[in-house]
């Protein structure tokens, strides 16, 4: 609901949104030009009756002076039956330039005001300034249950990029946003009549004295008045004995008799034009240049969250498949429940919904949200897939879902399965799809298959669970699942470096040309990305259509990919990998990985890995400058079988790139592994932490999960948790 | 083209009881291009002593301008009662308007002078822009504006 709330009118309003937003930060940064060229008001105590007569004796036919907010004072003067117009210097009362209205800042206000179309204009206006305040408020909302509750506002933001920059974005401009939204719509309202007038003049009923010749020098109210708070002041006309001086200030307005100086009439201004007055200064920066411009900046958010916004729902429609074949939920057998977020989790859904149907099965695949069991007449068994939102919510297509199966009277009593996915990085991994469980179970719903989990949509963790539902309902299940792969080059191998013969581990470090791309190709995105140690290297290999990803361990600027790899056993992609001779090559693309990188600050940073997980970590150290402290733990076998970039960490030692390497070793006598050493050097590391230091952790997920119990418990002592810093960033794991 | 039965505002002494006392008089005012926004235009009568006897027209639909339009705003404290009916949009720089009202025959060779006070967004107010007595004779002759309006004519 939320989400639809901030996607239509989004989408509806984002071109005029784009162009109000763009007007107006051109618009405000017209004040603070227009109050750096006046000439400044040297005297502080000057009064309207000197400026006055300053401005009168340099033009003796002046009709009207002007005080704009910015300061900025104009006189309009008739000179042998010729108008003209100056900006005066108060301190003279000379004019300094002559005062013409900008035609390009015209042209501005009317677009930001009225798109150039008058009073449909303003209206279409107004609806675009409407949009912009229910995206703000909406965005919030979500912004809110993104990050896990307001006082998380600023949080570090995680996901893939277009996401993160849509809300890093708008949680920096939002308040401007709201500001100049709702700002905008009062001043509509005050345009269209909307707002009570208790400001203007009152009506000239008094008679005057019938004398002339008042000098404005001489008039008390103008001698009582500041230059600061002048409106306007208009003069009589020359020879007519009837008029009088007008007076706009601050305060308010009225009419002094130009024979005696006497107030006529005076009104001053109510509540109602003391706020228009306000809004209206808030709204176009006249009278306040640097809140202008900071408005004006603000505003730029605008378009970026627009065009951010149109690539994330781009994104999410073509990652939501249609489903082929759909059974009515009534006639199947296998009920496909989807809880999904940005969409990705509908591609894992067709998917297994394809292959279920040609198992022979009659699949009725929908949202979570719109679970009805009394509708589920021969299903043999609910298949529910859950994504996460933020902090273990449901997502958008499971609302309601928990409150369902809580609210059924007894348990199904066909079998359930609950499969999650989501990001190992995030504090509540697969944390919704959790609660299903344990709901299902405390109503004692039977469960088909264990608890199980897809870390960042891994095919292979898919096909795995894919292969366990198989051998639950009889017969084999192959899920190959290749979310749109992106398209491949050739990588041609450089060289390689061999280990692990010894052990029967037979790994190696190998080294690709960077694909060369033409520059039209390099433009529209279809040459190899730009890559950095850390970001995956998806490999096609021969006879299988899903990739395989492995962690970079050199950056774009080395002029090379490297990768470090181990032969799995029956493994397909790591044989032809390791099979793989100088001069030939295999399929391959850069998939980003922005969460495994380390920080832009000059804080320590400790690299923890073991085996292939060094590769990422060697990209590090490569790529580190001396200057920012960087300590290596790695576990490996054996230092003479696979002591991967041996040679490479004594050199980065050596010239600082690597402050210390401690190396475990777990096939010699000392058989530690690598969370052994870490325990053991426990004071270094809780000092490190305390000085800020980031943790990046490469390797295998029981060695992962080692290294995050010995760091729990150096950790505990200083009251700090993984989980803390976690949600600060500094412990990222890349983990397979 | 705006036409209009009676002028609706014209104080009770001169408003038209009946058609057999009126006649159809039409402005034309020519605009200069004068460089900005729409102009602001106020029509209304003054007696021969100089004061204000009603509104003809109003070109401009924003009332919180109004005060711009300042001798005639001075006069009526832009009370909408005295211009309902009687306002149109606000013309652009280099435009034409062309009212065509019906008048009291009173109104002319009995020294009533007709006023047009001009005002423009962002630009200096020009009350009283043209002020042209309203006769026979008069009618069909141009009459100058000083700094928005070209010029100025009323024919019968």
């Amino acid at each position: 609901m939320l989400r639809s709330l901030h996607k239509i009118p989004g989408l509806v309003a984002a071109l005029l949104i784009v162009i109000l937003t763009l007007s107006g930060a051109v618009l405000s940064t017209f004040p603070a030009l227009e109050s750096a060229h006046a000439p400044t008001q040297s005297e502080p105590d000057l009064t309207v009756a000197m400026l006055a007569g300053r401005v009168a004796a340099r033009y003796p036919g002046v009709e009207q002076i002007r005080r704009a907010p910015s300061g900025r004072i104009t006189a309009f003067y008739f000179d042998e039956g010729r108008p003209g117009a100056v900006v005066i210097d108060p301190a003279t009362g000379q004019g300094v330039a002559n005062y013409e209205l900008s035609a390009l800042q015209r042209w501005i206000t009317n677009l930001h005001r009225s798109l150039l179309l008058d009073d449909a204009g303003r209206l279409t206006a107004a609806a675009g300034a409407a949009s912009l305040l229910a995206l703000s408020l909406s965005g919030l909302l979500l912004t809110v249950r993104r990050v896990g509750g307001w006082r998380r506002m600023f949080a570090r933001l995680r996901g893939p990029l277009i996401g993160r920059l849509h809300v890093e974005v708008a949680r920096l401009t939002v308040v401007g946003l709201l500001l100049s939204s709702t700002t905008a719509l009062f001043m509509t309202a005050s345009t269209f009549g909307l707002v009570p007038k208790d400001g203007d003049p009152p009506a000239f009923s008094v008679t005057v004295s019938g004398k002339t010749g008042a000098l404005p020098e001489s008039i008390s109210l103008l001698r009582g008045t500041p230059v600061a708070m002048l409106r306007e002041l208009t003069f009589p006309y020359p020879g007519d004995p009837t008029d009088a001086f007008t007076l706009k200030t601050a305060r308010g307005a009225g009419y002094l008799d130009q024979g005696t100086g006497a107030t006529l009439a005076w009104v001053d201004h109510g509540p109602w034009q003391r706020l228009t007055e306000t809004i209206y200064m808030l709204h176009t920066g006249q009278g306040a240049a640097w809140l202008g411009l900071i408005l004006g900046l603000m505003a730029l958010g605008a378009p970026i969250m627009a065009l951010t916004g149109i690539i994330l729902w781009v994104q999410a429609r073509r990652a939501r498949p249609r489903i082929k074949g759909n059974t009515a939920a009534g006639q199947a057998d296998t009920i496909l429940l989807v809880g999904s977020e940005g969409g990705s989790t509908w591609g894992f859904a067709a998917t297994l919904h394809l292959a279920l149907t040609q198992a022979g099965h009659k699949v009725h695949t929908t949202a979570m949200s719109r679970f009805a069991l009394e509708r589920y007449r021969r299903a043999a068994r609910v298949i529910v897939l859950a994504a996460t939102y933020g902090k273990g919510a449901a997502p958008d297509s499971a609302k309601g879902f928990l409150d369902r199966l809580t609210a059924l009277p007894q348990a199904p009593a066909m079998p359930l399965a609950v499969l999650g996915f989501g990001d190992r990085q995030f504090p509540e991994f697969c944390g919704y799809s959790a609660e299903v469980r344990r709901v299902a179970e405390e109503k004692g719903w039977p469960q088909l298959l264990p608890a199980a989990s897809v870390d960042r949509q891994s095919p292979q963790e898919f096909a795995r669970w894919g292969r366990n539902l198989g051998q639950a309902l009889g017969h084999s299940l192959e899920l190959s699942h290749s979310h749109a792969i992106p398209r491949s080059h050739a990588l041609t191998l450089i060289s390689r470096r061999d280990y692990g013969a010894e052990m029967q581990a037979p790994a190696a470090i190998l080294r690709f040309a960077i694909p060369k791309a033409g520059l039209l190709a390099r433009l529209t995105g279809r040459g190899f990305l730009r890559f950095s140690a850390g970001d995956l290297l998806g490999i096609v290999p021969q006879g299988s259509p899903v990739p395989r990803f492995y962690s970079l361990a050199s950056e774009h600027g080395d002029g090379f990919v490297e990768i470090c790899v181990s032969r799995h056993p029956g493994g397909l992609c790591s044989g032809q990998l390791l099979d793989l001779a100088p001069g030939e090559s295999i399929q391959g693309f850069v998939r980003r990985n922005l969460d495994f990188r380390t920080a832009h600050n000059a804080r320590p940073v400790i690299l923890i890995g073991a085996g292939t997980g060094i590769g990422p970590l060697a990209g590090f150290a490569r790529a580190n400058h001396p200057g920012r402290a960087m300590h290596l733990y790695f576990g490996a076998r054996h230092p003479d079988s696979d002591l991967f970039y041996g040679e490479e960490l004594r050199d980065w030692q050596a010239d600082g790139r690597l402050a210390s390497v401690t190396m475990a070793f777990s096939r010699t006598s000392a058989r530690v592994y690598v969370q052994d050493v870490l325990r053991a050097d426990a004071a270094k590391i809780s000092r490190l932490i305390g000085e800020g230091a980031q943790v990046l952790v490469c390797g295998g997920r029981n060695m992962a999960a080692g290294v995050a119990d010995a760091l729990a418990d150096i950790l505990a002592p200083a009251g700090l948790t993984l989980a803390l810093l976690k949600a600060e960033g500094r412990y990222v794991e890349d983990t397979y | 083209m705006k036409t209009l039965l009676s002028a609706l505002a014209l104080s009770t002494a001169l408003t038209v009881p009946g058609l057999a006392l009126a006649k159809s008089v039409t402005f034309t005012t020519n605009l200069n291009t004068y460089g900005g926004n729409g102009a602001y235009l106020a029509f209304y009568v003054t007696d021969a002593s100089g004061a204000y006897k009603g509104s003809l027209w109003i070109a401009g639909g924003k009332s919180k301008y109004y005060d711009h339009l300042s001798d005639w705003y001075r006069a009526t404290g832009g009370s909408s009662s005295e211009i309902n009916g009687i306002t149109g949009a606000s013309v652009g720089a280099g435009r034409q308007l062309k009212i065509t009202l019906d008048l009291a025959d009173a109104l002319f060779d009995a020294g009533y002078k007709l006023h047009v006070d001009a005002a423009v967004e962002d630009m200096r107010d020009s009350p009283s822009e043209v002020v042209v007595p309203l006769t026979t004779q008069g009618a069909g002759q141009p009459v100058l504006g000083r700094r928005y309006i070209r010029n100025f004519t009323y024919d019968m």
